[in-house]
């Protein structure tokens, strides 16, 4: 279990850093959706079953063809490859990559300076985790599907094309 | 006749109401004379009855209350009046004297364009001045002396569109300001430690609280002497009067001989029972007033223009009179101050016909030969030098005066140098008022006269020539006559004078050698004025440095521009720019600063923002390791 | 399965939440921002279930589901805006939406 831990994480990092530095969007997406199914493993190991199928019906499979469905509405072309190549450049990277790594070493730092008690971890399932969401975290449910409702009306409203409005005064001038 | 007191104050005031209410075009000439006259003339006329009353019966209205002024907490301050028989001779001389000037002003300013202004600042000045020497309460003085303050500013200026009359009214207001000053905190001392300023309830009281010469009079003594110097311009503050010429020539008649410069020697005459208790500020109002009339005596023999040569013999005079009242002879000094009232207000008045006759020349040196043109002024004018000048036993000057300078020489409070001050002044005061008689009227004309004055001008002209001859009269000295008429009117509310044991025995010697001194005096300038210009020239040009000195007016304008007016220009120039507000404004530069730098930050690209809740995190999570380790 | 993975987890996530916040930061494309943020969300939800694991609780996942939900929401919001910004602006510059100064 060890190593199949060690495989699907070095394959979740390279994915995401292949994701994160690719210039065409497709390509990125799919690294992406590499990124998401070694996670799912990752859980899988960890004993969450339930949450690695999840992670793969929703994250790899609705969310990132969600986008790409908006990628191909926007009908990008050969341009934004070019300007995305444009706009990767090594000045651009260096600042944020060092205050990153300064976070992630401290995230780190922390991490190691706890010592681990030896628990065993155990497999926790589906059916426990519904208990557990439709029990005490009923409220949490609740407002997920407020959420999700008010991300549908969001979704729609905003993603209208409307037509320009004008001012009934300027109509006649540009008329 | 209590009843009618009021009356008297009150009627210039509304003189003065109408006036400006009507304001300057609305009424006719004539109707501004008779209400501008009238208000002062009915005032002179209840003045004269209540005297004539006093004098029949020997009662006078003591108190009377108009209205209620303000009232604090458990201090009222009323309007009330109160007369004794010393303010009763300043209210007479106000209202008589100031009557005679605003007849004399209805030819005089005939042709001015703001004739109305003129007689409302007029009846206010009046005004003011009678509820200064009519306060029962020091409050109501003040209310009077700041109101005097005012109108011989706006008098002074009375011609504002040239500016120098503005500079020379701004500069009589800010510097008897400065003596103003000195009297308001006297007046707080005086109320913090007696708890009230009713005169009447001061003098009673002071005796009782302090013992003589303790520090507490002195103090508050020396600091009414204070407003006293500023308001009758005496060493040091004197350097206003002079200048002050610049407004019409009966306003100068009325600030010096009725209103405003005795408003300082009634002052210390009311308070003489706290000067009494004080002996050490007594002794330096006589030094005040003997340094003052030897310097503007000398300043007096130098001047050319004729109505600086007025005012410089007014400060003189009046240093005669402060001179007196610091030799304890107090009655002495209110009979001099009425006398110099009604000569100054002749010689002013005569002098204003001169120089309106000879179109607005004010150089002695360029008139002459008056004499036989204008008989009239000059007899009149003759009659006022001589007053002025003392000459022995036909005008009224000589009594008055004789009477400081023998008491300068008898008075337990006096000492040699009083004495020799006021001889030599007397001696000064003959030369220079003959020099300026002779120069005026003596010689060949050298101007032609344009416009003889008429009979609103000559009349009142006449009247004060013949009380200037005729009222030394009523106050004798003992070798001659001794008629104490005057003084007997004060028994009762000024304290006598004390004569040094045997000296009685010298009076006539004294009286004899200054009469001669003046007759001395007169001749010199005859002879140098008349019979031999060319000495005076070569005199002149052999001390022609002293001669500048003195003309200047021993150079105290300089003095006070270059350690006062020059240091507080130089510190408002280099305060410019206040550098307090620097504070303020480096505050404000600061947060503009600030805003404009975080401004900056906001500029609306995404990654900025995220890079800005990066560094935060970054920040945080390293606070909290270091301080939790 | 011992208590060591849940820790290597935890590091898994960070570097993971870390690689995602560089991706936001040096991208000027609003879609791979977009994606970005997916990633972050989603190492948030992997720190989550591994600390879940380590004390063999459900409640680890219960957050992981509610992380699911959001970002589901924000995603569908997120492209509508990205659709709305493209048909404004003609582009996929973040640092062209910056009229409002906000």
């Amino acid at each position: 279990m060890n190593i199949t831990f060690i495989i699907a994480s070095f394959v979740a990092v390279l994915a995401t850093i292949m994701a994160i530095t690719r210039y065409n969007l497709i390509h990125a997406l799919l690294y992406l959706v590499i990124s998401f199914l070694s996670i799912a493993i990752v859980f899988f190991v960890l004993g969450a079953p339930f949450v690695a199928a999840l992670e793969i019906i929703v994250y790899a499979g609705a969310i990132v063809v969600l986008i790409i469905f908006v990628i191909m509405m926007l009908n990008l072309k050969e341009e934004s490859v070019e300007q995305e190549r444009i706009w990767f450049s090594r000045k651009v990277i260096l600042g944020p990559s060092i205050l990153s790594i300064v976070l992630l070493g401290e995230l780190i730092y922390i991490l190691l300076s706890h010592e681990t008690t030896a628990l065993t971890t155990q497999a926790v399932d589906a059916k426990s985790v519904g208990l557990s969401l439709y029990g005490p975290y009923i409220i949490g449910v609740e407002l997920s599907g407020l959420l999700l409702m008010s991300g549908v009306v969001g979704a729609y409203h905003l993603g209208r094309q409307k037509k320009k409005v004008q001012h009934r005064f300027l109509e006649n001038q540009t008329t | 006749m209590k009843d009618f007191l009021w009356l008297i104050p009150t009627l210039p005031f509304l003189g003065a109401c109408i006036l400006i209410i009507s304001g300057n075009a609305n009424l006719p000439r004539r109707a501004v004379s008779i209400v501008g006259c009238g208000s002062v003339g009915a005032a002179a006329i209840l003045t004269i009855v209540i005297m004539i009353d006093f004098l029949t019966t020997g009662q006078i209205p003591e108190y009377t209350v108009i209205v209620n002024w303000f009232s604090v907490d458990n201090l009222s301050v009323p309007i009330a009046l109160h007369l004794d028989t010393l303010s009763l001779v300043f209210v007479f001389v106000i209202t008589f004297v100031g009557f005679l000037i605003h007849v004399y002003s209805i030819e005089f300013m005939h042709h001015d364009e703001s004739f109305a202004r003129f007689f409302a600042y007029l009846n206010l000045f009046v005004s003011a001045m009678l509820m200064l020497v009519l306060a029962d309460s020091l409050i109501l003085m003040y209310l009077g002396w700041e109101g005097v303050g005012l109108c011989s500013y706006l008098l002074i200026g009375f011609w504002y569109e040239e500016e120098k009359n503005g500079y020379a009214a701004r500069k009589a207001f800010i510097i008897t300001r400065i003596g103003d000053t000195a009297l308001a905190v006297g007046l707080f001392m005086l109320f913090a430690e007696l708890g009230t300023l009713r005169i009447q309830d001061i003098l009673t009281l002071a005796p009782q609280q302090w013992a003589t010469g303790s520090t507490t009079p002195v103090t508050i003594c020396l600091l009414l002497l204070g407003g006293a110097v500023g308001k009758s311009a005496q060493f040091p503050l004197q350097t206003w009067l002079p200048d002050a010429m610049a407004g019409p020539s009966p306003v100068s008649a009325l600030i010096h001989a009725a209103t405003m410069v005795t408003a300082g020697v009634y002052l210390i005459a009311r308070m003489n029972g706290l000067y009494v208790l004080a002996p050490q500020a007594q002794l330096w109002v006589g030094i005040v007033g003997a340094i003052t009339l030897l310097i503007a005596g000398c300043s007096a023999l130098t001047q050319y223009d004729l109505k600086r040569v007025l005012a410089y013999s007014t400060i003189s005079q009046i240093g005669y009179m402060f001179l007196a009242l610091g030799i304890g002879a107090w009655s002495s000094a209110v009979f001099h101050f009425m006398i110099h009232a009604f000569f100054k207000a002749l010689l002013f008045l005569a002098a204003g016909a001169v120089i309106m006759a000879l179109h607005h020349e004010h150089d002695m040196f360029k008139m002459g030969g008056l004499r036989k043109q204008m008989p009239a002024v000059f007899a009149t004018f003759l009659i006022g030098s001589a007053s002025l000048a003392a000459l022995p036993l036909i005008s009224a000057g000589f009594y008055s005066k004789d009477q400081i300078i023998w008491l300068s020489f008898a008075s337990q409070q006096s000492n040699i140098w009083f004495f020799l001050a006021a001889v030599v002044g007397a001696f000064i005061t003959a030369i220079y008022t003959f020099r300026m008689v002779f120069l005026t009227f003596y010689g060949e004309a050298k101007t032609s006269v344009s416009h003889m004055p008429g009979n609103l001008i000559t009349q009142p002209l006449v009247i004060l020539a013949v009380l200037a001859l005729f009222a030394g009269f009523i106050e004798l000295p003992h070798t001659f006559g001794h008629v104490t008429l005057f003084s007997d009117l004060f028994s009762t509310t000024l304290p006598p004078v004390t004569l040094r044991p045997n000296v009685e025995s010298h009076e006539w010697i004294i009286q004899t050698s200054t009469g001669l001194l003046t007759l001395v005096g007169i001749a010199m300038a005859y002879y140098f004025y008349v019979i031999q210009p060319k000495i005076a020239d070569d005199i002149h040009a052999s001390t022609i440095e002293t001669h500048r000195f003195w003309y200047a007016g021993w150079r105290f304008d300089s003095l006070y521009d270059a350690i006062i007016v020059k240091p507080i220009l130089f510190f408002a120039r280099v305060n410019k720019h206040d550098f307090i507000d620097k504070l303020y404004s480096a505050l404000v530069e600061l947060s503009e600063m600030m805003s404009a730098l975080f401004s900056r930050s906001q500029n609306g690209i995404l990654r900025w923002y995220i890079m800005g809740i990066v560094a935060g995190a970054v920040i945080i999570i390293t606070f909290t390791l270091i301080i939790t380790p | 399965m011992n208590a060591a993975i849940a820790d290597q987890a935890l590091m898994l996530a960070g570097i993971l939440f870390v690689l995602g916040l560089i991706s936001v930061l040096i991208r000027r494309n609003i879609i791979f921002m977009l994606i970005s943020v997916e990633i972050m969300l989603n190492a948030a939800g992997l720190a989550f279930i591994a600390a879940g694991a380590r004390w063999g609780q459900p409640d680890g996942q219960v957050m992981f589901v509610f992380i699911l939900t959001m970002a589901a929401a924000e995603v569908s919001v997120g492209l509508a805006l990205i659709l709305q910004i493209y048909h404004q602006l003609k582009t996929l510059d973040s640092d062209a939406a910056d009229k409002m100064h906000g």
